[in-house]
């Protein structure tokens, strides 16, 4: 493992952030992240990621929900426990619709809340970045550009002048552990 | 985005006050509400209340353990009132509840900006509500340690559960619900968690907030994950804010009796829902930034704002008053009309002035602005319009079981103080979960104040 994660860049708002990462995807780095205090729309398209899997994790888990509980209760009443209440035929599936229903939102919020931790790959307690002293504004007021390492066009010197051109306040080193 | 700020501008010139207070900063937002949790000693005051709160909890439980020792013989019900206290505080408190998620996911969706400084504490108290309501089926059971023959799964007396029973879907609605709100709640509070872990300077601290945290680190990439989940999750749980009062109102109006058996139920619930829900957040929020020195995050804009929730939510509730008294006459039904007989000049008539008086005649003094805005004359509405809910509820379960078909039935209900003990022990619960939860997670969404402040002041560092 390299002993340095990356180069982080320091910037004072969103907007100087968000041209920031709009010029280093035009340069061609590719592994790398933007920080920011609260969500700030676009920036993530700006450094390459256009679609997220929260959706379709969301929609599977609301079809497993939904289908599941509808399967398991006409089971259950025409085939496992058949059951005369008031002389309504066993498959009343009217008398269904809440409960599938409960259960394709119970599913579904499953999906999207596990699918989100799952793709963001958290938790995970640690990561290089905590040990830099000033990334801890990027929960108060700051704006960061980290490039990594692992790019193949991470160069030590001519990514730090190329962050400090684009108005960066300050670049850090990260160091791996 | 400067459609939030424009909308502002005009609302301003409308003279309405703003959303946010002036001169509010990323920085100032974060010190100010992640101080709240980190630095702000423990005060005399609360710490009176959470000693008063802990004893009516600790009522609770000793109410809870002779109830499990006697069984449901303590409380005044018999038959033919079989639901007493236990389903009328049920339905208050779950109806509390919906105020919070309707607060996050519903305006959420609507883009209602103003949502931002109040979500966090109406989905808390959402989740506390809900805790408190589903304490009452489980007791009522009779056996409570048998309830999980409530839930589906394969067991040795190859029974299962009657699915074409409101009951069981109550069961389904109310625990979907609350894990929901939980899902939905703790998502929005993981990004706070992270500012606190940040913030901190103790270091056990700093180790508890970093592990409810779960390593969160402002990514972008991350960001965008958590915001379509995020708006996924408010676009599931707004189907499901109004589904859950719906199936309650099924416990009522699936059964076949005078006063419960009517179409508007689903509609009658939500609303009501609603409304003491709203009652419950200004109750939480006026003394909220009073002694936490909110006033430029939770300004008077957002007790206007939920000042004119109560009124709409409360007009329709009057509207359901008046289309079951035509509905009783206009229906030809003997037993509908003798119903509302019953309840205008029966053994609990009081309960039915009462009712009109607080839920449908005090509130409309919300129509006068000024009401709207002095925090001290909502504070005694929203008291109002929290306790008449109540005695709505004592109403609607209390009168139908009184006045059934046949006169051999009829009967009285008279609450033992058990009954009230369990009522008040909810209570003290409640407070408890709720002064522990403004200690110890920012009560205001710190991440979304920021972004607020992104979107309306004209952003400096």
């Amino acid at each position: 493992m390299k002993a340095l994660w990356g180069l982080l860049a320091e910037f004072d708002s969103p907007k100087a952030l968000l041209r920031a990462a709009r010029l280093a995807y035009r340069e061609g780095y590719r592994k790398m992240d933007a920080y920011s205090p609260f969500p700030i729309p676009e920036l993530a398209e700006t450094i390459g990621l256009r679609r997220d899997g929260v959706p379709l994790l969301t929609l599977l888990g609301g079809l497993i929900g939904g289908g599941g509980a509808y399967i398991l209760q006409y089971w259950i009443n025409v085939i496992g426990f058949p059951l005369n209440v008031g002389g309504r035929p066993l498959h009343s599936w009217p008398s269904f619709i809440p409960v599938t229903f409960e259960m394709t939102v119970l599913f579904a919020s499953f999906g999207a809340f596990f699918g989100m931790w799952a793709l963001n790959r958290l938790p995970a307690v640690y990561h290089p970045l905590f040990n830099s002293e000033t990334f801890a504004g990027a929960s108060r007021n700051r704006f960061f550009l980290c490039i990594e390492t692992v790019d193949p066009l991470f160069e030590l010197d001519g990514t730090r002048e190329f962050l400090m051109d684009l108005n960066a306040r300050l670049v850090e080193e990260v160091p791996n552990e | 985005m400067p459609e939030a700020r424009e909308v502002e501008l005009m609302q301003e010139a409308a003279g309405r006050p703003p959303v946010l207070g002036r001169g509010q900063t990323y920085a100032s937002v974060s010190d100010h509400i992640s101080a709240i949790v980190l630095r702000r000693p423990v005060g005399i005051f609360w710490l009176a209340l959470f000693a008063g709160a802990g004893f009516l909890f600790a009522i609770l439980q000793y109410a809870i353990a002779y109830l499990l020792m006697e069984g449901v013989g303590i409380w005044g019900v018999n038959i033919p009132i079989a639901w007493g206290f236990a389903i009328i505080n049920f339905v208050w408190w779950i109806g509390i509840g919906h105020a919070g998620t309707l607060i996050s996911a519903i305006l959420y969706l609507l883009k209602q900006s103003w949502r931002s400084s109040i979500n966090r504490f109406a989905e808390a108290m959402t989740l506390f509500a809900v805790m408190c309501a589903g304490l009452f089926p489980l007791l009522h059971l009779g056996r409570p340690w048998l309830f999980y023959w409530l839930i589906p799964y394969p067991n040795t007396m190859t029974m299962w559960p009657n699915f074409r029973s409101p009951l069981v879907w109550d069961v389904f609605a109310v625990s979907t619900y609350f894990t929901v709100s939980l899902l939905f709640w703790y998502q929005a509070v993981v990004p706070d968690v992270a500012t606190l872990r940040d913030h901190a300077t103790n270091r056990l601290v700093k180790k508890i907030y970093g592990l409810l945290a779960m390593g969160w680190r402002n990514s972008a990439r991350h960001w965008k994950r958590f915001e379509s989940g995020y708006l996924l999750l408010a676009a599931l749980a707004t189907p499901l804010v109004l589904s859950v009062h719906t199936v309650v109102s099924f416990d009522f109006s699936v059964a076949d009796m005078p006063g419960w058996h009517e179409s508007i139920y689903p509609p009658y619930f939500v609303s009501g829902a609603i409304y003491s829900g709203f009652a419950t957040v200004l109750i939480l929020a006026i003394p909220l930034r009073k002694f936490f020195g909110l006033e430029q995050l939770v300004t008077e804009r957002h007790l206007d704002n939920c000042g004119q929730f109560m009124l709409a939510t409360g007009l329709l509730v009057t509207y359901t008053y008046l289309a079951e008294d035509f509905f009783s006459w206009y229906g030809n039904d003997p037993y509908g009309a003798w119903w509302n007989w019953n309840r205008a000049h029966g053994a609990y008539r009081i309960v039915w002035y009462l009712d009109l008086i607080m839920v449908c005649l005090i509130p409309l003094l919300l129509w006068i602005p000024k009401v709207r805005k002095k925090p001290l004359f909502l504070f005694i509405v929203s008291l109002d319009i929290v306790m008449g809910m109540w005695i709505e509820r004592v109403m609607i379960v209390i009168i139908t079981l009184n006045s059934p078909h046949m006169p051999s039935s009829y009967g009285l209900y008279i609450p033992t103080r058990w009954d009230w003990a369990v009522l008040v022990g909810t209570i003290g619960l409640f407070t408890v979960c709720f002064l522990l939860f403004v200690r110890l997670i920012p009560m205001i969404p710190i991440f979304e104040m920021r972004k607020l402040v992104h979107e309306i002041e004209v952003p400096h560092t």
